[in-house]
């Protein structure tokens, strides 16, 4: 496969993920807002802020809808949503001839979708609406692209760059939000300090799945425990660092090359942390540097990739 | 409208204008010729509102496909779908085979004219053509000079414009021999139309063209290196921002082939590779998309990044094909263009089959004396310009436009060539609820491997601007189906 491809596959991936992690993130702070429990709202749209990067431009300014409908539809911002569906549609447009045509018109819709003026007028009316139909266009999209995609190269390296950036934008928003749940101001209800929890699961629509695993009980610790480190739940970092690695090892099967050790070895290394510490170990510790480490091995994995695959020196090339 | 004609027909027509321009529906009496009638009769059957609906579900499958093109020179919106029209051209089996002999013809001679050109130069020794002529065109390529093409062959891919004029008869009005597209566009129409209209379709005996991407393939397989039995095929492309990228697309994913830009490229050795996530994987044969001052910086221009350095040495140690080959363009130059009735005789010892337009060509002095008194009859065009710009259209000028013209023309004759205005056929187009003429040419694909191959159909461009006589997607043209009847 042309690394030129493989690129924009990997970055069309990559983008729609960022534009669903901003879509869930938005939605909760949002319904969280309409709770106002001793969090104000300006801490909580930081918060989210924070949890996304902190992106420029996005600063508060007391108006909840014009931020909302920037978040989503400033397409200059990097951080809306929107610029993240042109660029996902911009790399897919780049692969036409790699992807199926049933993908290309389920993002080309979703696309045109954003970008009607109706669209961006109805918004601040019914903006839960609005976010659903984003979600629900990615989630066919992803559908589409495992239905109707041979599960070859291509494919692996869009699974790669989903993994990647899930695990990277959890690890944020996680790293984002310890603090405030072992750090609760006692005066808060048990109520608000609930729904903060909820809130902190939907953002990885993990709620019902922590429920199935832990019962309705929620505390910071086992919330922790599933979204780092559960094997089995696909928005947990575990879960996404295996899966990283399953599309490593998918590219080297569809290929000829081996993938370096350096690459193999750097996700192996964070699969084998997250699969041999346990929480209690993790909260103890320095729970804030643990989350950090994983970010940081994201990026360095991101970077080993590119510099195999991707933009490798001609002089490397021909001497194998 | 003569009488016999069902209340129906009579309400779609409305005060359809027919006067002296071919109508490619109805005779100069009125009645509808009769490969049009069964279509005819189905339309004006349909309730007004269910031609509305399928004319837009068309238009946003369309939409959805992505099926657009790229209008330059503006900053929003430069996505626009090709507007289509929903009823078919139809060409009865006589008259493709016409066409069809004509353009092998045409292009077999094209063909020899610059296999000669770039070699010994017979046709320019024997005064049959002048040397100046070839020499100062700027699509003429020196480096081609004594180059080995695979199979002899330079032009594999061909999109000839035909018009008919009033007479009836099929002109050639230029050969597309450099990168000729569209035909995308050939084979969605056709796509598209059998969802809107299956039944009439079916009944209509329509020959296929949708082995079009097979035929390229085996095309372009035939054209490889020897010794290299299992090609690397490849289609090159300026990338997303051209005006034909979705074709690129379209092309590459229907041949299964890889679609690279010139930055997926490198030289070694005289041998091109393409980047790849197995490292350099060798290419054989290039498919180019890519106009011969953009392929290669260093014998083409310099400053351009779209191409591939040192393609063109690989190229002629014989090591990748490119095809077309680079310098074609010098044999669809409109100067040149008026001398292909000779060729055809010259080389190949025979009439012309397809005719030309007739064409004065400004270099020669009487004939600019005529032309520049004439300028309010005539169409000037620039030699070397295609996509409908620099042209001036007489009729349709101003006093100004004409002056400005004629300035240019005494500044540098050699770059401009003179037509009368034609008045090429009309086809009937959905225009609103009703039907009105609009202006269209024919553009069939030729493809040049082993042997010349043309599917039957082509793309029917239409000039949707009421009285417009400019049909290209760049200046506001739409489309048709063409059907060839069996």
């Amino acid at each position: 496969m042309l690394s030129r491809v493989a690129d924009s596959l990997y970055w069309m991936s990559r983008y729609l993920e960022r534009a669903e992690n901003t879509v869930r993130q938005l939605d909760v702070t949002l319904s969280l807002m309409l709770d106002s429990g001793d969090v104000d709202l300006e801490v909580r749209w930081q918060r989210m802020n924070a949890a996304l990067g902190k992106p420029a431009g996005m600063d508060w300014d007391g108006s909840i809808d014009s931020m909302a409908k920037n978040l989503v539809y400033d397409s200059l911002s990097p951080a809306s949503v929107i610029y993240c569906l042109n660029g996902a549609r911009e790399n897919a447009r780049q692969v036409r001839e790699e992807i199926s045509s049933e993908m290309w018109q389920r993002l080309n819709r979703l696309y045109h979708q954003m970008h009607s003026p109706h669209s961006q007028s109805q918004f601040s009316g019914n903006i839960s609406d609005q976010l659903a139909a984003v979600i629900d266009g990615i989630y066919l999209f992803k559908g589409t692209t495992d239905t109707s995609m041979i599960h070859g190269q291509g494919w692996q390296f869009i699974r790669l760059g989903r993994y990647l950036e899930r695990a990277y934008s959890t690890a944020t928003l996680l790293e984002v939000y310890q603090p405030d749940l072992f750090q609760h101001p006692s005066s808060e209800s048990a109520g608000h300090l609930y729904l903060e929890l909820v809130g902190l699961l939907r953002c990885c629509t993990s709620f019902e799945a922590y429920c199935q695993v832990y019962t309705a009980d929620l505390t910071p610790d086992r919330i922790l425990e599933f979204l780092l480190l559960n094997r089995d739940f696909p928005h947990a970092i575990h879960y996404c660092v295996d899966g990283t690695l399953q599309a490593i090892e998918g590219i080297q099967q569809t290929g000829g090359r081996r993938p370096p050790e350096e690459l193999k070895a750097g996700i192996g290394k964070l699969s084998a942390m997250l699969r041999y510490t346990s929480i209690s170990e993790i909260i103890s510790g320095d729970t804030a540097g643990f989350l950090h480490t994983i970010r940081e091995q994201c990026l360095r994995i991101h970077e080993l990739m590119y510099r195999y695959y991707v933009h490798y020196s001609i002089q490397s090339a021909l001497a194998v | 409208m003569s009488t016999g004609h069902s209340v129906e027909l009579e309400t779609l027509f409305g005060d359809y204008p027919l006067d002296e321009a071919f109508d490619e529906m109805r005779e100069a009496s009125g009645d509808l010729r009769p490969q049009y009638r069964a279509l005819a009769e189905t339309i004006a059957s349909l309730p007004p509102d269910e031609l509305q609906r399928r004319k837009q579900s068309a238009d946003l499958s369309f939409l959805n496909q992505g099926i657009t093109f790229t209008v330059y020179g503006r900053d929003e919106g430069t996505e626009r779908i090709f507007p289509y029209d929903l009823l078919p051209r139809i060409v009865t089996a006589q008259e493709w085979d016409r066409i069809e002999r004509g353009l092998t013809q045409r292009i077999t001679a094209l063909n020899l004219f610059l296999r000669d050109v770039y070699s010994d130069g017979k046709i320019l020794n024997d005064r049959v053509i002048p040397r100046e002529l070839v020499y100062s065109c700027k699509h003429y390529r020196r480096p081609m000079r004594g180059l080995q093409v695979p199979r002899n062959v330079y032009i594999a891919v061909v999109g000839s414009d035909l018009l008919r004029l009033n007479n009836g008869e099929f002109v050639v009005l230029e050969d597309n021999l450099r990168v000729p597209s569209g035909v995308s566009y050939m084979l969605t129409n056709r796509r598209v139309m059998k969802r809107t209209f299956p039944a009439l379709f079916q009944s209509y005996g329509v020959r296929p063209i949708e082995h079009y991407p097979q035929v390229l393939l085996s095309t372009l397989r035939s054209l490889a290196p020897e010794g290299r039995p299992e090609p690397n095929i490849v289609l090159l492309t300026p990338g997303v921002f051209n005006s034909a990228y979705f074709e690129h697309t379209y092309l590459a994913r229907q041949m299964g082939i890889d679609l690279v830009e010139g930055r997926d490229l490198v030289t070694h050795d005289n041998v091109v590779y393409m980047r790849t996530t197995d490292g350099l994987k060798r290419v054989d044969v290039i498919y180019r998309r890519v106009d011969d001052d953009f392929s290669d910086p260093l014998i083409f221009r310099s400053d351009s990044s779209l191409g591939c350095a040192g393609l063109f040495n690989a190229y002629r140690a014989g090591n990748v094909t490119v095809t077309n080959a680079f310098g074609t363009g010098l044999a669809d130059d409109k100067a040149v263009y008026a001398y292909v009735p000779r060729m055809i005789r010259y080389y190949l010892n025979e009439d012309p089959i397809l005719p030309n337009v007739e064409t004065f060509l400004l270099g020669e002095d009487k004939e600019r004396q005529h032309v520049l008194a004439n300028l309010d009859k005539l169409v000037v065009k620039a030699v070397g310009e295609s996509g409908g710009y620099g042209m001036l259209i007489g009729p349709h000028s101003t006093a100004r436009q004409r002056e400005e013209f004629a300035r240019q023309i005494e500044a540098n004759p050699r770059n401009y060539i003179a037509q009368p205005t034609l008045d090429f056929s009309r086809a009937p187009c959905l225009i609103g609820d009703h039907l009105e003429p609009r202006h269209v040419d024919l553009r069939p694909y030729i493809l040049f491997g082993d042997k010349i191959n043309i599917v039957p159909g082509g793309l029917t461009r239409v000039a949707l601007e009421k009285g417009s006589l400019v049909v290209n997607s760049s200046q506001g043209g739409g489309s048709k189906d063409t059907w060839v009847l069996e």
